[in-house]
């Protein structure tokens, strides 16, 4: 309250004085000026460093509304940084576009180092006219004319040369995002699903988009004004040096200073940057997850409580970017400051010289132009500095995801034959951890064999890792020890795109469908299937019964994950997704257990026929539909428990499937 | 020959007698071989009536409506640009007001101090180059020498001070309204945020959320830009022309105002007229960009999918489909910007020549000094500083209303379902409540009648079940319960008062759901189970998870209840997602439980002890079971057979057996899957072996 009525009042006090700079300038050549000037001026400053002070002291005590706030949370990341080799390689591709781009930005600036000079010369044609007061006019103009159109002619090669280095500069910025984004997301699509387990979508895609946007903005940014700027500063330089070398030296000894203090204040605004943009993901992924999972926070008329949770991160991301804007403030008042004391010392200086006759009116018109050119270009160094921070963050932060590599690589390994495949499948001692929770171990020397062409079920309590030997089966995970075998050779050996690909199909006890039309998410299973083909898949699965009466028919978009299908329809979509893809390998996880009894009857013909002829895994609570299997284990206590035919298993007494299935019973 | 059909008939027979022992059950049969053919005939028949009954239309809400997202209340730039600057004055926050008059005000005294920035310039070059001859000439006296000395370095601290003051009140304005910018922009996202939330479940069925949070996004950056170019940029750029003008005819001659104004009139013209052709580009490129990271999210959301079909270059390759035409639209936005700069650089340039013309005339003709010069110069090269962000400040100010709008726009979705007046709360007493369907007509499409005169009663306290084919309206009727969708006709009452006449709120706090697909948000189990009641107790919580037998599971974790589970619970099997669902439910104690479909992911044993869990926690309790395992529904007090959007049948699972309709069929359908129908004449020879070995066995432990 109370620094902001004083920075009030001091501000209309010094905007009444500037008033007074301006009409009534002469009493200031008849007396010194006045010291209270200078320190309200410094004053204002520290108010200014004292508002930074209050505004970071009021971040520091955001209070933490819930846990699950933390968890959303991205941890600053130390490799959250670009190095000069991956920017090049980032320019590589497109070298002779940034060439073109870097050759017309440095004639632009040869250019605008020239007009000053031109300008001077004009100046001091205009004087000698004046000096001279002769009464022939019209010659003396005539000898203006060559001055006036070389300096024309300048500006209109100037505003070419921008025209063209802008162009390629575009052309350059916009391949290389598009190739920055393409690549990363390949990256993205390959990683392990240990990958996928600890990081969430909405982070995901932010890197994609807003990262690489920002990126791409400081890069051009930087090349365009970064390069003029340093060219033009260099230029005028050389400039100041050929007007009046003693000034150039005076000038000159000031800029170290400022590039000491620019860098120590420029690297702790890059870590200011960085945590502002961490914050500003996870406000992001908060209202990512509630309207992903809206009908969580419907059913339980929780809208209030996700408001509140968002309003908190919002909030967070607010105060760091109020930081951060202060610090970037701060700074570039800091270098105007020393880059207006620059001009000072100019003026001071060349007003010796001219008292002293040592240079005329149109050289410190020149050399004035060429000074104030350098402080404008310092001036766009410092924004561009800070650009240059944001966009180095932003490449780093696109590039983390891209330098990791999968542990399990997707190109590499043999292909079994086909005429050779027989789907043989066996787990040899495997034990098995997820990643993510190491303390937990699902599996301890698991042995069980799918013999090829035959029908296996695994059956068992919720939670003992049933799903899981599908993972491991898909190669998702690998295991602690122990291995998973094809036809006598170790997954590990073998192609994963291949396996994934082309030999084993699983369809999940919760099937996700894309946001488009019922055709395309059948095609799925193969994308470059026939119309026809997409049918016959669908009415194997039972789809069409549902589908031909959709106004749409085929062409009904499911909505974001199916959300407009029931649990029934979903899986038989994916149903048919497995019968179009045609793999030697089947997986069913609990692939019918949303359908009605009359559903799954039909569906399950409609499986019957497709398991013909293939290794067929059955992972279900019905023990109806894994009756007729040929081999069931019964997976407990981190192993096979047991294992036989629905016969052997029913007659051997104090079995655990015996007691599942006289549960059953007792339940009917 | 005879050792085959021998195993083959005792598989058979093995099948017979399981189904004649059903029959035990409820009918009193004798060892006869008639009677056993009879049998095995009925459920022949039978079996054909079931596959009957259940052909029949299925339809799922909003299959093929698309509400978009842009769905009305279109609002004008002026009614957006009010509505903005209510939130930059609010009447309620004196702190805002305060820090935006602050602002103002150093605005003001940086436009001041840049303003006299030239006239003092002038003043020294006039000052050196008028009395420097003096100055030689007066070399004996050293106190004139020392006068002009020191007048010379008043003016140029003058000049430095006016130059880092302008600089420091544009720095620290920036830093005072920061607060202000961002409190507007934090107040109307969270309105917008809590407004998608009471939107209808038809709108979140179908916007997609990338382009939604896109909306957002865009919309809020949009609204930052508006507000500082508008008030910190446009208007004090049109100020400061004002002035420059006012003082060109005031010192120089109004010839100089007139070329001031002509130029930056035609460069003003030139500058919007370039920047609406281009402005369709630039649609273009946000279009691209749109679909470009639907895509993405899309793909990334259900990365499961794709690596189960090991799709990823196809995914990558339908990415990169849309980015290439994102880089072409964004190539197209970016080259006539530099078009334009040219355009605009060119006519500055041509202003700057012309006065320098004019003033080189004037000075020729004596009636102006070399400083008047460099001051009409600095003055117009000033000028170019702002006026080189007109273009973009234009397009920038326009594209931020247009995201602004589509952003406000959502505001402006109103929910189809709206609170009456004078709505009353559901107060609940003893959890004594009674629902009541009376003649529900309903359909999501008008020519797609789901529920065609539901009539439905749940009583107090009672177990009610609903049973029935895909798509006979079962999931519907959940959902006209929690007033999702409002019916057509017809009444839908919780005790006695419709749900039209209740407030949202309470009539939602008083319902518990088990949905069948569960959902888990990214935190712990302890969390997650919370959930169903944020102010519940550890002992409560713990107390929710053993009624759901998860208990024991969650302990065996080694991280117990603080255990993560993933993005959408993708670390938990199905059946323990359930369980966390079902604890969840009964957390929430509401006095009305709503189980759909809540075991299907559930083995027998677990599935066993869940039931006689809640049994206890549904007891005193309205319930409602939706379920397609009737062996779950055995013991509920009612249970509602629906077909065709109607109760075909009501009443207790033996009065619906001994009625022996659609629902014993069922029940025979799922305690005789995996039967095959045979021929007859395969039946005959069937029961012949059958008899054979009976004959055959002459054991005495032999029954038969």
């Amino acid at each position: 309250m109370s620094i902001l009525s004083k920075l009030s009042q001091i501000s209309i006090k010094s905007a009444v004085q500037s008033s007074k700079h301006c009409f009534s300038s002469y009493p200031w050549l008849h007396k010194p000026i006045s010291r209270t000037t200078i320190l309200k001026t410094w004053r204002i400053c520290g108010f200014g460093a004292g508002l930074g002070a209050v505004t970071l002291r009021k971040a520091a005590c955001a209070p933490k509304l819930s846990k699950r706030i933390d968890h959303l949370r991205t941890t600053e990341d130390q490799n959250a940084s670009m190095t000069a080799g991956e920017l090049w390689n980032l320019i590589k591709p497109f070298f002779g576009w940034f060439f073109a781009a870097v050759v017309c930005a440095i004639l632009s600036a040869y250019i605008n180092i020239q007009i000053p000079l031109c300008l001077g010369d004009l100046v001091n044609g205009i004087v000698k006219i004046i000096k001279d007061e002769s009464n022939n006019l019209r010659s003396h103009f005539e000898q203006l004319k060559p001055s006036a159109l070389h300096l024309m002619t300048l500006y209109v090669a100037q505003s070419a040369l921008t025209f063209l280095y802008i162009t390629f500069l575009t052309v350059l910025g916009e391949r290389m995002a598009t190739k920055m984004r393409s690549d990363l997301f390949q990256k993205l699509l390959h990683h392990d699903m240990a990958f996928f387990d600890s990081h969430k979508s909405g982070e995901l895609s932010a890197r994609l988009n807003a990262d690489v946007q920002e990126f791409k903005s400081s890069f051009k940014l930087c090349v365009s004004q970064g390069l003029r700027t340093f060219a033009q500063t260099i230029g005028c330089i050389g400039s100041l040096y050929f007007l009046s070398p003693t000034m150039t030296m005076y000038t000159v000894a000031v800029v170290p200073g400022i590039i000491l203090a620019g860098s120590a204040i420029g690297a702790g605004l890059r870590q200011l940057s960085r945590r502002a943009q961490g914050q500003s993901a996870t406000a992001s992924a908060v209202s990512d997850e509630a309207l992903t999972n809206i009908r969580t926070i419907r059913a339980f008329a929780m809208e209030k409580l996700e408001s509140r949770l968002f309003d908190n991160e919002l909030d967070k991301a607010r105060a760091m970017q109020e930081q951060l804007g202060v610090g970037i403030g701060l700074f570039q008042a800091g270098t105007n400051l020393f880059l207006n004391g620059m001009i000072l010392s100019v003026l001071y200086g060349g007003s010796n010289l001219i008292s002293k006759g040592e240079m005329t009116p149109g050289a410190l018109m020149s050399f004035l132009v060429s000074a104030q050119t350098i402080q404008r270009s310092l001036s766009q160094l410092s924004i561009i500095f800070g650009t240059a921070i944001k966009g180095w963050t932003a490449g780093g932060r696109v590039l983390q995801f891209s330098r990791l590599e999968p542990s399990i690589p997707m190109d590499t390994g043999v292909c079994i034959p086909y005429h050779s495949l027989w789907g043989d499948i066996k787990f040899e001692d495997v034990s098995f951890s997820y990643p993510t929770r190491p303390g937990h171990t699902v599996f301890e020397n698991l042995t069980l064999s799918i013999p090829a062409g035959q029908v296996v079920a695994l059956c068992g309590p919720s939670g003992e890792g049933k799903s899981t030997i599908t993972h491991l089966l898909e190669r998702f995970y690998e295991p602690k020890s122990g291995r998973v075998t094809l036809d006598g050779r170790d997954l590990r050996e073998l192609n994963v795109e291949w396996l994934r690909g082309q030999v084993i199909g699983l369809i999940s006890q919760e099937p996700v469908l894309f946001a488009t039309s019922v055709e395309e998410n059948i095609r799925y299973g193969r994308p470059d299937a026939t119309d026809e083909e997409v049918r016959e898949a669908a009415r194997a699965a039972h789809v069409d019964e549902f589908v031909s009466r959709f106004p749409s028919g085929y062409s009904t978009v499911v909505g974001e994950r199916g959300a407009q299908l029931s649990g029934g329809q979903k899986q038989r979509i994916a149903i048919a997704r497995a019968i179009l893809k045609n793999p030697p390998i089947l997986i069913l996880d609990e692939a019918t257990s949303a359908l009605d009894s009359h559903s799954e009857h039909m569906v399950q013909e409609a499986l019957n026929n497709v398991m013909k002829g293939r290794t067929v895994l059955i992972i279900a609570h019905r023990l109806s539909t894994i009756r007729s299997a040929q081999m069931i284990y019964v997976i407990k206590d981190k192993k096979a428990l047991e294992s036989g035919t629905h016969e052997q298993l029913m007659a051997k007494k104090g079995s655990l499937y015996r007691k599942l299935v006289e549960a059953h019973n007792v339940d009917s | 020959m005879l050792q085959l059909r021998l195993i083959a008939g005792l598989r058979n027979a093995s099948n017979t007698i399981r189904s004649q022992a059903v029959y035990r059950s409820f009918s009193s049969l004798t060892k006869s071989p008639a009677l056993i053919r009879n049998a095995t005939q009925i459920l022949s028949k039978n079996k054909r009536a079931v596959v009957q009954v259940f052909t029949r239309t299925c339809f799922h809400p909003g299959a093929s409506s698309q509400v978009p997202l842009q769905a009305s209340g279109q609002l004008s730039g002026y009614q957006l640009v009010q509505r903005l600057l209510k939130f930059v004055w609010p009447k309620d926050k004196p702190e805002i007001k305060r820090r935006v008059l602050v602002a103002l005000c150093l605005l003001i005294a940086a436009k001041l101090a840049n303003v006299s920035v030239p006239f003092l310039l002038r003043d020294i070059v006039n000052y050196y180059n008028g009395k420097a001859p003096e100055f030689l000439k007066l070399t004996f006296d050293g106190t004139p020498s020392q006068t002009i000395f020191t007048a010379g370095i008043a003016t140029c601290i003058a000049y430095g001070i006016a130059r880092a003051t302008a600089s420091l009140f544009n720095e620290l304005r920036n830093a005072v309204f920061a607060k202000v910018a961002q409190n507007s922009i934090r107040s109307i996202s969270r309105s917008i945020f809590l407004h998608l939330h009471s939107l209808d479940l038809s709108f979140h069925l179908n916007r997609q959320t990338g382009a939604l949070s896109k909306a957002i996004d865009r919309g809020t950056r949009g609204m930052s830009f508006v507000l500082s170019s508008l008030i910190f940029n446009l208007i004090p750029t049109a100020v400061e022309i004002g002035m420059v003008s006012a003082l060109f005819t005031g010192t120089l001659g109004p010839e100089f105002a007139y070329m001031t104004m002509g130029s930056i009139g035609m460069y003003g013209i030139a500058t919007l007229g370039v920047t609406k052709w281009r402005t369709k580009f630039r649609h273009q490129m946000n279009q691209a960009d749109n679909d470009a990271g639907n895509k993405a999210i899309d793909s990334l959301i259900n990365y499961e999918t794709v690596k189960y079909f090991n799709n990823e270059k196809f995914e990558a390759d339908r990415y990169d489909h849309f980015l290439k035409k994102y880089e072409g639209a964004s190539l197209k936005t970016t080259s006539s910007l530099a078009l334009l700069n040219f355009t605009q650089n060119a006519i500055f340039s041509g202003a700057l020549i012309g006065v320098m013309c004019m003033a080189g005339t004037r000075i020729a003709a004596g009636d102006l000094t070399i400083g008047d010069l460099i001051l009409a110069n600095t003055l117009l090269f000033q000028l170019s500083i702002p006026l080189n962000f007109l273009g973009s400040v234009y397009r920038e100010v326009r594209q931020g209303l247009v995201d602004m709008n589509q952003m406000f726009s959502l505001l402006t979705l109103k929910p189809k379902i709206v609170e009456a007046a004078d709505a009353k709360r559901l107060e609940i007493v003893d959890n004594d409540i009674s629902l009541k369907f009376e003649n529900v007509h309903f359909g999501y499409l008008p020519e797609k009648p789901i529920l065609k005169g539901l009539d439905l009663e749940i009583p107090v306290g009672k177990k009610v079940a609903i049973v029935g084919g895909s798509g006979s309206g079962k999931s519907t009727i959940v959902r006209l319960l929690y007033r999702l969708y409002d019916t057509e006709s017809g009444n839908v009452r919780i005790n006695g008062l419709e749900t039209r006449d209740l407030t949202l709120d309470s009539l939602r706090q008083s319902i518990s759901i088990v949905p069948q697909d569960s959902v888990l948000f990214h935190d712990t189990i302890f969390y997650n189970l919370a959930y169903g009641r944020p102010s519940a107790s550890m002992e409560e919580v713990y107390q929710a998870a053993k009624l759901a037998d998860l208990h024991e599971s969650v302990l065996a974790m080694p991280n117990g209840y603080e255990t993560l589970v993933g993005e959408r619970g993708l670390k938990l099997s199905g059946g323990e997602k359930q369980r966390v669902a079902i604890a969840r439910a009964i957390l929430k104690n509401a006095p009305f439980v709503i189980y759909d479909e809540a075991t299907s992911s559930l083995d027998a044993i677990t599935e066993s002890n869940i039931m006689k869990a809640l049994k206890g926690a549904v007891e005193k309790r309205t319930s409602l079971f939706i379920a397609h395992r009737l062996a779950t529904i055995v013991d509920a007090d009612i249970i509602y057979v629906l077909q065709d959007g109607k109760v075909a049948e009501k009443g207790s699972h033996f009065d619906l057996l001994a009625v022996d309709g659609l629902y014993a069929q069922l029940w025979k359908s799922q305690n005789i899957h995996g039967v095959a129908p045979k021929k007859s004449k395969e039946e005959d020879d069937d029961l012949m072996l059958e008899l054979d070995l009976d004959k055959c066995c002459g054991s005495s432990s032999c029954n038969r």
